[in-house]
């Protein structure tokens, strides 16, 4: 196999149908940026999971008798309680709060809103239990070990909200992937499209070729690297646009959430750890597009 | 060298077959015209030896390829041991003369080094030493058709198939055209010339095989076209 020969082979068929190389690339680009955009909120969203479940704790709400009668949690039932939540197992630590510490609390989160404090007596709220995991995904034990319990009034899962947040971001997520999946389609026709083209753009060439005995690879070959040339351009690009997004576009919208802590900052090199994953989709799509293109449309 | 025994090609498309129960043997050196009118099989009979078609019955050999029945793969190799000429003679016009033959081996992966010295040997040999550099819309249609000859020629073949090459020459150049290809048929190479050139094919006095409608109406040692036609 002349390399040189198949070499110049390909660049003469990405000049000739420049348009559609182009097209295939910017497709192929576009179609990697949506999948890379995918991946990215997948990290974000493991760093993020991470970063708030260790903030969250389970909540063991007391009843109105104990919130009343037990500020310490010496008596019987809340000391059973508090042994029994300690013994659990996944369960790192366990702090008591009473309910005027629980009235102070709720003074000092709503200190910028006085109407709330007005509204709201030290009777009104319970003395708790706050409960922190050593794995904060697994607080449904405690939800269902506790739940009903004698003393307890109820139990408040931390996590469901944050649950309901991560939905969100899922479901971000899995639109990227979709519409990721659809350019992916669109840039596999125009491969498909711009493979059959080339080929019969070349068919003369492709027609001695075979009549003086080349053998398969050697006329099919300059088209699938073609194929391969612009999917990894695309790549590139891809990861450009990514890197531009971030530094240009996220960055800047998400700059006083980043800064206070809320949304952990993505890195320029979460992009590159994602964008082996965009070269080597580029590669398979345009490889597998180019032989079935060339297997089954083409007649080589 | 070539032997088709009991051959028979029915196209899907055509309830006549295009060859019909043909049995032919061409030698080792041998220069062979293939003859008939239009429809007759030839064009079937060359695509045959080169493994564009696979006949419908019967079993075709060329040197030790058993054509119809080997598998794809060792295609090129059979195809590497024919060279083909056309009418229309089919060069790269964007490749120049020295280019178009160089194509025929690079395609098939000869060494530069190779490609480099046997190219204007075989210019030489087809009388084109000097316009290697040409582009081959700057050439008679005599020239390109020994441009396509010495491309055929340059892996030096076993056997030549020749489709109508002179068809779109005029008499003098034809006749220049045949003596080159007699040239290369007393190299060893063994030549089959499907035709329909009366004065050519009377002239050389070489083996004559007619096709009709399918079938070998003629086999003659040394032949004319035919009274009549």
């Amino acid at each position: 196999m002349r390399a040189s020969f198949v070499f110049s082979e390909v660049i003469t068929g990405l000049r000739r149908n420049v348009t559609m190389t182009i097209a295939m690339i910017l497709t192929t680009a576009i179609s990697l940026g949506l999948l890379g955009g995918g991946l990215l909120v997948v990290r974000l969203i493991d760093r993020m999971q991470t970063v708030y479940y260790d903030k969250t704790s389970v909540s063991v709400y007391m009843t109105n008798d104990i919130s009343a009668n037990d500020k310490d949690c010496s008596q019987q039932l809340c000391s059973s309680l508090w042994n029994a939540l300690r013994s659990t197992s996944g369960v790192d630590t366990v702090t008591f709060e009473n309910r005027d510490k629980s009235y102070e609390r709720f003074k000092e989160m709503f200190a910028a809103q006085p109407e709330m404090l007005k509204v709201v007596r030290p009777e009104g709220l319970p003395a708790s239990f706050r409960i922190k995991l050593t794995d904060p995904q697994r607080s449904d034990v405690i939800v269902q070990a506790f739940t009903g319990k004698a003393g307890v009034k109820a139990v408040d899962d931390g996590r469901q909200v944050l649950t309901k947040l991560f939905d969100l971001f899922g479901g971000v997520r899995n639109a990227a992937f979709v519409i990721a999946l659809l350019q992916a389609f669109a840039a596999l026709l125009l491969i498909s499209n711009t493979i059959q083209v080339s080929a019969y753009t070349r068919r003369t060439e492709v027609g001695i070729m075979r009549l003086v005995g080349a053998t398969r690879w050697y006329t099919q070959l300059p088209f699938l690297i073609e194929a391969v040339v612009a999917g990894l351009i695309g790549a590139v690009l891809s990861v450009g646009l990514l890197l531009g997004a971030k530094t240009f576009f996220l960055d800047k919208m998400l700059d006083a959430p980043i800064q206070a802590g809320i949304v952990p900052q993505l890195g320029k090199l979460d992009v590159l750890m994602v964008s082996p994953w965009l070269f080597l989709t580029a590669i398979v799509i345009s490889v597998t597009t180019g032989y079935v293109t060339l297997r089954l449309y083409v007649r080589l | 060298m070539i032997r088709l025994e009991h051959v028979s090609k029915v196209y899907k498309t055509s309830t006549r077959p295009a060859l019909d129960d043909v049995s032919v043997e061409l030698d080792k050196g041998e220069f062979v015209f293939l003859i008939g009118p239009s429809g007759s099989g030839k064009s079937t009979f060359l695509r045959l030896l080169l493994r564009e078609e696979v006949p419908s019955k019967g079993r075709v050999y060329v040197s030790n390829f058993d054509v119809a029945k080997m598998a794809r793969r060792r295609v090129p190799r059979l195809r590497q041991s024919i060279g083909c000429v056309f009418q229309d003679f089919r060069l790269l016009s964007n490749k120049t003369v020295a280019e178009n033959v160089a194509f025929a081996l690079e395609v098939i992966g000869k060494p530069r080094n190779t490609i480099r010295k046997v190219v204007p040997e075989v210019l030489q040999l087809v009388g084109l030493d000097g316009k290697a550099d040409r582009m081959p819309h700057e050439l008679s249609g005599g020239e390109q058709q020994r441009v396509a000859i010495a491309r055929a020629f340059v892996n030096r073949p076993l056997v030549l198939l020749a489709d109508e090459p002179t068809g779109n020459l005029d008499p003098d150049t034809s006749q220049d055209i045949m003596l080159l290809l007699e040239r290369i048929n007393r190299t060893g190479t063994t030549v089959l010339m499907a035709t329909h050139d009366h004065s050519i094919v009377d002239s050389m006095r070489r083996r004559v095989v007619e096709l009709h409608l399918g079938k070998v109406i003629r086999d003659d040692a040394r032949g004319v076209y035919g009274v009549g036609r």
